[in-house]
């Protein structure tokens, strides 16, 4: 394992999280970053020869629900439209995300 | 109000035999929380309107015999959903959220005729350790208003501990109900994994979160936990086992004799001396009324808080992935296309300490690293719950302190993360294996006079032998009837 995260790599998995960070923060979040990833380093000590990885503690599993749809009612459309940053005519609005001045070109 | 002088079970008698009515009961608490919270700042939202017209509609249609929490106030931490009524998690992205559904523990609890007074603080999205890292502001400790309430539940145990209310709701990820539980004198309980539905819950770390409450009394948080356990439909990882009365078993002949406690080294032998003194007497008090103490060893504990911190920052990666700005909360202004949305949404509306974790899980699952952190964590969980699963082979309860220290300065820690994370280190094993724990106050520290809790660990699904030593323990001791006094005079 690498045991030093570079600013390179952190900019690089910002980008995967969609996450951005100013030039003068990324010195200090990459020294945060790199001394808790040192911390993860100690598991290897660890032998975790042929155990099974554990992902959850809940005594069920594959619980299916049926595939149904449920129509709501104009009220509800209405409360969750509220929560939109932005809506026209009962739809969500977002930003344009093609740019026409460039098609075809 | 100030819920000191009672609980729930003489609340309601009060209730039941009109000696205080909802309304006045309701308008009496809402006094007191205006006369403490600018000092505790317990509170992200007061529901004062609402709650004094359901108050008056429970006056009108009576309260029953039956009806143990019908017209009483309590609390909701502001990562539970609660239809019309502002649910913002501590987070700027959620800052004008307003759910149009009820989580199913409120749902639970609307229909059995409670008053919900108001949400809690905590910390952002419930990651962290002292309810620093909350968007708002910061909750203090009433017992003194210069030290951290604990977190990520810590305006849930302030508002108990300032006797603002009886109960609150917490959410437990590694450890966020029973770390303010300790920090501020209160009982605070993590059911197992899969107890209590989480639907509704704003998710951080899927398999680990859990709800709970913190309350001042054992008695009264079992009668609460009833109602809020069992399955649900809305959750696939709810269990089907039949909920208990845990109430009707705490009475004069709840008893710990014969029960076989086991103490592990490292639960006990790295405390901080005025920690470990107060938790030797604890022991001790419980071998004199019958128990057997033995001391034992969870050998992986150190290696609870990386693995944690990898599992439950992964998960946490992906549960924040739906904060995009495009369907519901905190938009960014001046974004010109779809990625702008996502990525100027998501910098400017999470604070440090997630965006801290959404990047360590990032990278924790990231090409290259996923075996190296990812599956190597889940693969130590494994063996942290079994040696969990060893102990209990011959043993009834694991007990020892639930944090090494008592509640430190407000600032001390938040730029050494950490620092704050190994602060976790006796609560997050628990989470890691899906086991029911509860922190009683135990006592106080001798070099500051702050709170101390007992951590008491059980077998899945035994809430009860947790629930009957804690009892015993809190009706043989008097440390919960000592109440802060605000101002710091502790």
């Amino acid at each position: 394992m690498a045991s030093k995260i570079t600013e390179q790599q952190v900019e690089h998995v910002a980008e995967l999280a969609k996450l951005e960070f100013p030039k003068d923060e990324l010195g200090k979040f990459t020294t945060q970053l790199g001394s808790i990833i040192d911390m993860f380093e100690d598991l290897t000590a660890v032998d975790t020869d042929g155990v099974e990885p554990m992902t959850s503690a809940t005594d069920r599993v594959n619980v299916m629900r049926e595939d149904k749809a449920v129509k709501a009612t104009k009220e509800e459309t209405e409360a969750l439209l509220k929560n939109a940053p932005d809506e026209d005519g009962g739809y969500i609005r977002v930003p344009v995300i093609i740019d026409e001045s460039e098609d075809g070109e | 109000m100030d819920f000191y002088q009672t609980d729930l079970s003489q609340l309601h008698n009060d209730l039941v035999n009109k000696k205080i009515s909802a309304s006045e009961l309701t308008k009496a608490t809402f006094d007191h929380i205006k006369a403490n919270d600018d000092q505790v700042k317990a509170f992200l939202t007061l529901n004062e309107d609402a709650a004094t017209k359901r108050a008056q509609e429970i006056d009108d249609a009576g309260i029953a015999a039956d009806q143990l929490v019908s017209g009483v106030p309590l609390a909701v931490k502001d990562n539970i959903l609660t239809k019309g009524l502002t649910t913002t998690a501590a987070s700027k992205i959620l800052e004008n959220f307003n759910p149009v559904y009820d989580a199913t523990v409120v749902d639970k609890l609307n229909q059995a005729g409670f008053i919900n007074v108001g949400k809690t603080n905590l910390d952002e999205f419930a990651m962290g350790s002292s309810t620093e890292n909350s968007a708002f502001f910061t909750t203090h400790n009433p017992w003194d208003l210069t030290r951290v309430p604990g977190g990520s539940s810590g305006g849930s145990a302030a508002a108990v501990a300032a006797g603002d209310v009886l109960g609150a709701l917490g959410t437990d990820t590694g450890g966020s109900i029973r770390m303010p539980a300790s920090f501020n004198g209160v009982v605070g309980m993590k059911p197992t994994y899969g107890r209590v539905s989480r639907w509704g819950i704003i998710a951080f770390g899927s398999s680990f979160d859990q709800v709970g409450w913190l309350t001042r009394t054992v008695k009264d948080n079992a009668y609460l936990m009833a109602l809020i356990a069992g399955n649900d439909k809305h959750d696939m990882t709810s269990s089907l086992k039949e909920v208990p009365d845990w109430a009707a078993h705490l009475n004069d002949d709840t008893s710990v004799k014969g029960l076989k406690i086991a103490v592990p080294k490292e639960y006990y032998d790295d405390l901080n001396d005025d920690v470990k003194k107060v938790v030797k007497a604890a022991l001790d008090h419980l071998e004199s009324l019958g128990a057997t103490v033995d001391k034992v060893s969870l050998p992986r504990t150190k290696y609870g808080v990386p693995a944690y911190y990898i599992l439950a920052s992964s998960e946490a990666s992906s549960n924040l992935q739906r904060y995009d700005g495009i369907r519901y909360g905190f938009r960014a202004k001046d974004a010109k296309n779809l990625d702008e949305v996502y990525v100027k949404s998501r910098t400017e509306g999470f604070g440090e300490e997630v965006k801290r974790r959404i990047m360590l899980g990032t990278f924790s699952l990231s090409a290259g690293f996923y075996d190296a952190y990812f599956n190597k964590a889940a693969k130590v969980r494994r063996l942290i719950a079994q040696d969990f699963d060893k102990v209990f082979e011959n043993y009834d309860l694991i007990i020892g302190a639930t944090g090494a220290t008592t509640a430190f300065k407000i600032g001390a820690e938040i730029d050494d993360p950490k620092t704050m994370y190994m602060n976790d280190v006796l609560t997050v094993p628990v989470n890691m294996a899906g086991l029911p724990a509860m922190s009683v106050p135990a006592g106080f520290s001798e070099k500051n006079g702050m709170p101390v809790g007992l951590q008491i660990i059980g077998k899945p699904f035994d809430e009860q032998t947790i629930y009957n030593a804690g009892y015993v323990f809190e009706q043989t001791t008097d440390f919960h009837k000592k109440a802060p006094k605000l101002g710091g005079q502790n």
